[in-house]
């Protein structure tokens, strides 16, 4: 039972009527909150209004600002920062899963010393600004921008993926491990063939979540002169011969860029939903699509 | 060793330049999350497509980009502001998004008898929320807001590629100044953890004085 509106796959009049913190509004009620959805919604359209008024009287719709978006260089040039920003992704993301799946074995490793070099290590990349480790490998290793970028996503959300692993495989059902400790398995067994499949389908949703932050950092290799999609962006944006188009470029790069973070959020909680109704996770819960940093020291 | 007390007084302005940044953000972005968490859960439709919306489109939205367009951006429409002040601007709106969904969440943890027990005494919405619910629910989202504030001040190094003065953007006077880039740069690291760990500390306390585990 929750006390807010219920999902909203519940048909309208049993959605109004499932919040526990209002009654069940009668024809008087509607009518003022109708009053107040009304002026809510003015009040918006004001809003958006205005800003439009703002951006019509700048000149911001006008056809010279909107022109370059027509020309292929610039669509090229859009595409290949567009690119860029994927290919970091896709490297920081694949190397934050091997290196989460490292740090977790190592943090539930049989071996004290294993456990604790591991421990410091995640508590320690966790507590630092992803941009701090980015830009010290960067300047004070002297690296390229790409390597640089990568390697801060990766040391980043390679230890809060430990993290998740780690309680993933603490969440499976006691008796798993012990049902299969009994049929005679030995301890690597036991990880790879009962708990780790159980752990990583339970903890999908959160794993997406957190390749979702990945994937909105991969943006912070514009603070290091990686060419990705925002630099493109700005490329365009500084040059004197399309007029300075800022604000066009601002509405193209950030529709495109929060449209695919949309996207991948959409699928982690797609896949929430679905796991969530798998009968092979009856040992396990299903962890909340969206990703938590837990506080240093939150845990035992 | 030296890096640090040579230039005491440059880390101690980047230092509390982060920490005014981590402040006056958290500030607004516990106003404008609560008001959010508000919203999502009101009565009237139009402000609960508000609030989702709002929490839906910044959460997926990279820091990097809102800095981009609101620092480079407002600029255009003659909002001549301090850059501190859209930094923390951008910050709190980034952070709210977060801070809504984990006093919702909190809200969904107080049980429904609280709510019902509320409205049969009589009390409206806003009476139910205020006076009932948000109070206990306050109990529940001390940790998860501690996290995400440890989150926001460790955003805060952002604000420094954008001329605002906090603790990372101290390494390039260093660097010009001639300092081992690498000392430098464990300087900044020691101040971030000083900071993650104060909120944490702080978070803890109240945790222990006013937490429950429901």
């Amino acid at each position: 039972m929750s006390l807010g509106p219920s999902p909203k796959r519940a048909p309208r009049a049993a959605q109004e009527a499932s919040s526990a913190l209002y009654d069940i509004p009668g024809p008087k009620a509607r009518a003022r909150h109708l009053g107040y959805g009304i002026a809510a919604s003015l009040a918006l359209a004001a809003l958006v209004a205005w800003v439009i008024h703002l951006l019509v009287d700048t000149g911001q719709f006008s056809y010279v600002k909107w022109r370059p978006f027509g020309y292929v260089g610039i669509q090229e040039l859009l595409l290949r920062g567009l690119g860029n920003t994927l290919k970091a992704f896709a490297l920081a993301a694949v190397l934050a899963l091997a290196l989460g799946a490292v740090l977790a074995a190592g943090r539930l490793s049989e071996h004290r010393p294993v456990r604790w070099v591991s421990t410091v290590l995640v508590e320690f990349f966790r507590a630092m600004p992803v941009l701090v480790m980015i830009f010290f490998v960067f300047v004070a290793l002297e690296v390229q921008p790409l390597p640089a970028l990568v390697t801060g996503l990766t040391l980043y959300n390679g230890s809060v993926l430990a993290e998740v692993f780690r309680s993933g495989v603490l969440s499976v059902d006691r008796g798993q491990r012990e049902a299969a400790y009994a049929l005679g398995m030995r301890k690597t067994q036991v990880m790879t063939y009962v708990l780790v499949p159980q752990a990583v389908r339970a903890m999908l949703p959160t794993i997406i979540s957190q390749l979702v932050v990945a994937l909105k950092d991969t943006s912070l290799g514009f603070l290091i002169t990686y060419e990705e999609f925002l630099h493109a962006g700005r490329l365009i944006a500084i040059n004197m011969d399309y007029t300075m188009p800022f604000i066009p470029v601002v509405i193209v790069v950030s529709a495109i860029y929060i449209g695919l973070c949309m996207l991948l959020s959409w699928f982690a909680n797609w896949v929430a939903r679905r796991e969530r109704g798998n009968i092979k996770n009856e040992a396990v819960s299903v962890g909340p699509p969206e990703a938590a940093p837990t506080m240093p020291g939150a845990h035992p | 060793m030296d890096v640090l007390t040579e230039n005491f007084s440059l880390y101690g302005e980047g230092f509390w330049g982060t920490v005014k940044l981590t402040v006056y953000s958290s500030l607004l972005a516990l106003a404008v999350g609560v008001l959010m968490a508000g919203f999502r859960v009101a009565p009237v439709r139009a402000l609960r497509v508000v609030g989702t919306t709002w929490v839906t489109v910044l959460r997926n939205t990279p820091l990097t980009l809102l800095f981009f367009a609101m620092l480079l951006g407002l600029p255009r429409f003659g909002v001549a502001l301090p850059f501190e002040l859209f930094a923390v601007l951008a910050l709190g709106c980034y952070t709210s998004s977060f801070i809504c969904e984990a006093v919702r969440s909190g809200i969904n943890t107080v049980p429904v008898g609280q709510g019902e027990a509320a409205r049969s005494l009589g009390m409206t919405f806003g009476q139910t929320l205020g006076a009932v619910v948000l109070p206990q629910a306050f109990r529940s989202v001390i940790a998860p807001i501690g996290s995400t504030l440890i989150a926001l001040a460790k955003n805060s190094a952002i604000a420094g590629s954008f001329s605002v003065v906090e603790l990372l953007s101290t390494y390039k006077t260093l660097s010009e100044n001639g300092y081992s880039v690498v000392w430098s740069f464990v300087w900044i690291a020691v101040g971030y953890l000083i900071l993650t760990l104060a909120i944490s500390a702080l978070f803890h306390a109240m945790e222990r004085r006013w937490g429950v585990a429901r």
